[in-house]
């Protein structure tokens, strides 16, 4: 028991943390910008949002603009509490450390 | 370390909030320069443009020539502005044109628009008086709104310019000494602030 169980196991990867910071300050953003904002490939991404949808922290919107398919992603109100607590828990255990 | 990995976790959480959000490469010196022209174009104004006794009247020559002397500021402004912040987003590898940068300028747009439409329907109704305060104020405005979308201190050079604006209104006859004010000297002051913060950085 300790500290480290409020660490929330899901974000504890680069690109999913990159989602969640990305997703919690923009209303919704593309899977272009997510890519190029994160430096990720196409199937690494997508392995990754579709974890963070299973969870349902993300929302996954497809639509189309003009004939091209455009995907979107946001955040859930799950998903913004639990990546909150996940940055609180991360904020106490660097707390402790000093 | 675990430790140090969540402390990177943090920095890349903030790292990513900023920049997926927040243009952050406004230039310094465009804001510098855009204060330049305001002045000199104030000073066009004031030495050959504005008869004796304060009335300008509506489609005269001296009319004319005022807005091309602002219509020219405005657009040196912009001009200056889109180079010099082109050049610095190279340098900080930061996307001139991007989602951030859309709406960044839609949010500053809003306001601005609005402010410029409504000016010219009092203009053209011969309401000359508050053009300066209404230009700062809804400049002002347009500075607040797009400021969440950049560096946060913009909003601060905002609540000066609509504070100026207010006060002008209050000061019927000075128009002209406030526009100097809050779009030559305040954009000077910022622009040098912003600068040298750059240059340390």
């Amino acid at each position: 028991m300790g500290l480290i169980d409020n660490i929330n196991k899901l974000f504890d990867h680069r690109i999913r943390l990159g989602i969640m910071s990305i997703l919690m300050v923009n209303e919704d953003v593309d899977f272009n910008r997510l890519k190029e904002l994160l430096n990720a490939t196409d199937g690494n991404l997508a392995s990754h949002t579709k974890t963070l949808e299973k969870a349902e922290y993300i929302k996954i919107e497809k639509s189309f603009i003009g004939k091209k398919p455009n995907t979107r992603y946001s955040a859930t109100k799950s998903g913004k509490l639990a990546f909150k607590k996940h940055i609180e828990a991360l904020e106490q255990i660097i707390k402790n450390q000093n | 370390m675990e430790e140090k990995k969540y402390l990177e976790d943090i920095s890349e959480i903030k790292n990513l909030m900023n920049r997926s959000s927040r243009f952050i490469s406004l230039s310094g010196l465009s804001g510098i320069l855009a204060g330049v022209y305001a002045i000199l174009g104030a000073i066009i104004a004031y030495l050959f443009l504005l008869p004796e006794g304060d009335y300008v009247v509506l489609h005269s020559w001296n009319f004319k020539m005022l807005v091309i002397t602002l219509v020219s500021v405005a657009l040196l402004s912009i001009i200056s502005a889109y180079l010099l912040t082109t050049r610095k987003a190279k340098k900080n590898n930061e996307k001139v044109w991007d989602d951030t940068t859309k709406r960044l300028l839609l949010n500053f747009l809003i306001p601005m628009v609005t402010g410029g439409i409504y000016i010219l329907i009092k203009l053209n109704s011969q309401h000359y008086g508050l053009t300066a305060s209404l230009m700062l104020i809804f400049y002002g405005l347009a500075l607040v709104n797009a400021s969440k979308y950049t560096i946060g201190n913009v909003k601060y050079l905002g609540y000066v310019q609509i504070i100026l604006g207010l006060i002008c209104a209050a000061l019927p006859g000075y128009g002209l000494w406030f526009w100097i004010l809050g779009f030559g000297v305040l954009h000077v002051i910022y622009g040098s602030l912003i600068y040298f913060k750059e240059e340390k950085a």
